[in-house]
């Protein structure tokens, strides 16, 4: 039985991707995408535990799976504590090798309901690399707010009307959170940039001790816009400031993304996407666009991304 | 309590599900400038492109038509038409 769940061993070359095809994401999912250019920058001899979530849901319809590694469902909170299990199991059975372990899980079930096991497994010291898909909001069960959805994102929770301007709370800096557990190593990273992403990832598996990854991943049926943009529109996200790219290694900045030359006002991000559309609808939205536009500058501020 | 718990599926597997039926748009890879820098196959979602020697397609079999890979191409090499089925 165990070992039809092996990873077969592949020769080098082979094309088809870790994370393969005929999973049921939407079209031009970043989150699909983000999981695809993860896993094959992990390699084969890898173990992943998952939360419930749209990445669990659309990989893995019983009896299909789209992992070609060892895979785990988890609860929705809990794929940090079921890694750890699966890491201190191998450990004591004198199989770890070099086999890597990852655990994973949108930025709710990261930022609010799994936290604390989040930061039990960063405390605890486990060899594992974390990586949050933020797309900004609770997706699977139909675009509610979460701890990292953006601050003034219409969502079905915060919807935007006569009273509200959308979500009125700021997004959570998660990177922040788990790099103050004094890990070795902490990013940001966004589908926007596979290359750096996969260096990011190889990074993290290739330093000894829990490390995190925060995956920006654009979500077009919950942000409203059209599918070809996903990469586009995490792009801006980046050129505004409002979701910059940093490296943090032992509570020191080490490595930033600088925008100097594609800087870009916050309206470019917040105009393609109908998750923002009320900003621009009345005289009041220009107030909200400078608040926007405020944290985009303290981000650039606190990172020196200009 | 030596049973097995059975509730697993064979890496990979979701290959028996042909998503290509989900789209409208369909990519035309013209083969006219590529360049070879594989940003097609790096940037799919569904992991359906490949290739190689400036000759990539995607599998209609599992192509949803995003459109991610035509709107990234830097030579415009790839067109997304309607599909006629
Ligand atoms: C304990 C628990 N509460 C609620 C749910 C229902 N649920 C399933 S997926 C999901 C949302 C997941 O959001 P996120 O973690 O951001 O992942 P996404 O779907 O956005 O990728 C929720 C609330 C659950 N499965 N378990
Ligand atoms: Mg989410």
């Amino acid at each position: 039985m165990a070992d039809t769940i092996r990873p077969k061993k592949e020769k080098a070359a082979v094309e088809e991707s870790l994370f393969t095809s005929g999973h049921r994401a939407c079209a031009g999912c970043g989150e699909a995408l983000g999981a695809k250019l993860v896993m094959d920058a992990a390699g084969p001899d890898t173990i992943v535990a998952t939360s419930t979530g749209c990445l669990e849901v659309f990989s893995t319809p019983y009896p299909e799976s789209a992992w070609r590694m060892p895979w785990i469902h988890s609860l929705f909170e809990n794929s940090s504590a079921v890694a750890s299990g699966v890491e201190v199991a191998l450990k004591a059975l004198g199989r770890k090798g070099n086999t890597k372990i990852i655990a994973q899980g949108g930025d709710g079930g990261t930022a609010d309901i799994g936290i604390g096991c989040l930061s039990g497994m960063l405390e605890r010291g486990h060899e594992i690399l974390y990586v949050c898909y933020d797309n900004e909001a609770y997706m699977n069960t139909g675009v509610q707010r979460s701890g990292l959805t953006p601050f003034d994102a219409h969502t079905t929770t915060s919807p935007s009307g006569k009273i509200s301007f959308g979500n009125q709370r700021p997004k959570k800096t998660l990177l922040d959170i788990a790099a103050a557990h004094n890990i070795p190593y902490a990013a940001t990273a966004s589908v926007a940039y596979p290359a750096d992403l996969q260096r990011k990832v190889k990074k993290a598996l290739a330093t000894p001790g829990p490390t995190f990854i925060h995956l920006h991943v654009p979500c077009p049926l919950g942000w409203g816009y059209k599918a070809e943009l996903t990469l586009e529109i995490a792009r801006i996200a980046i050129d505004t400031g409002l979701f910059p790219l940093v490296e943090i290694e032992w509570g020191k900045v080490t490595r930033v993304r600088k925008i100097t030359k594609d800087k870009k006002p916050v309206e470019e991000y917040l105009k393609p996407q109908s998750r923002f559309r009320h900003l621009f609808a009345s005289e009041d939205g220009k107030k909200e666009l400078a608040k926007i536009q405020a944290i985009a500058d303290a981000n650039i501020a606190k990172y020196g991304l200009v | 309590m030596s049973k097995p718990i059975l509730l697993f599926a064979q890496p990979g597997s979701s290959k028996v599900n042909k998503t290509g039926s989900w789209r409208t748009m369909m990519p035309v890879f013209k083969h006219k400038d590529c360049t070879d820098c594989r940003i097609c196959v790096t940037v799919c979602p569904d992991a359906c492109v490949s290739g190689k020697d400036k000759i990539y397609n995607a599998n209609l079999d599992y192509c949803k038509g995003c459109g991610v890979c035509a709107y990234e191409c830097p030579v415009n090499d790839i067109d997304m038409v309607l599909e006629v089925k």
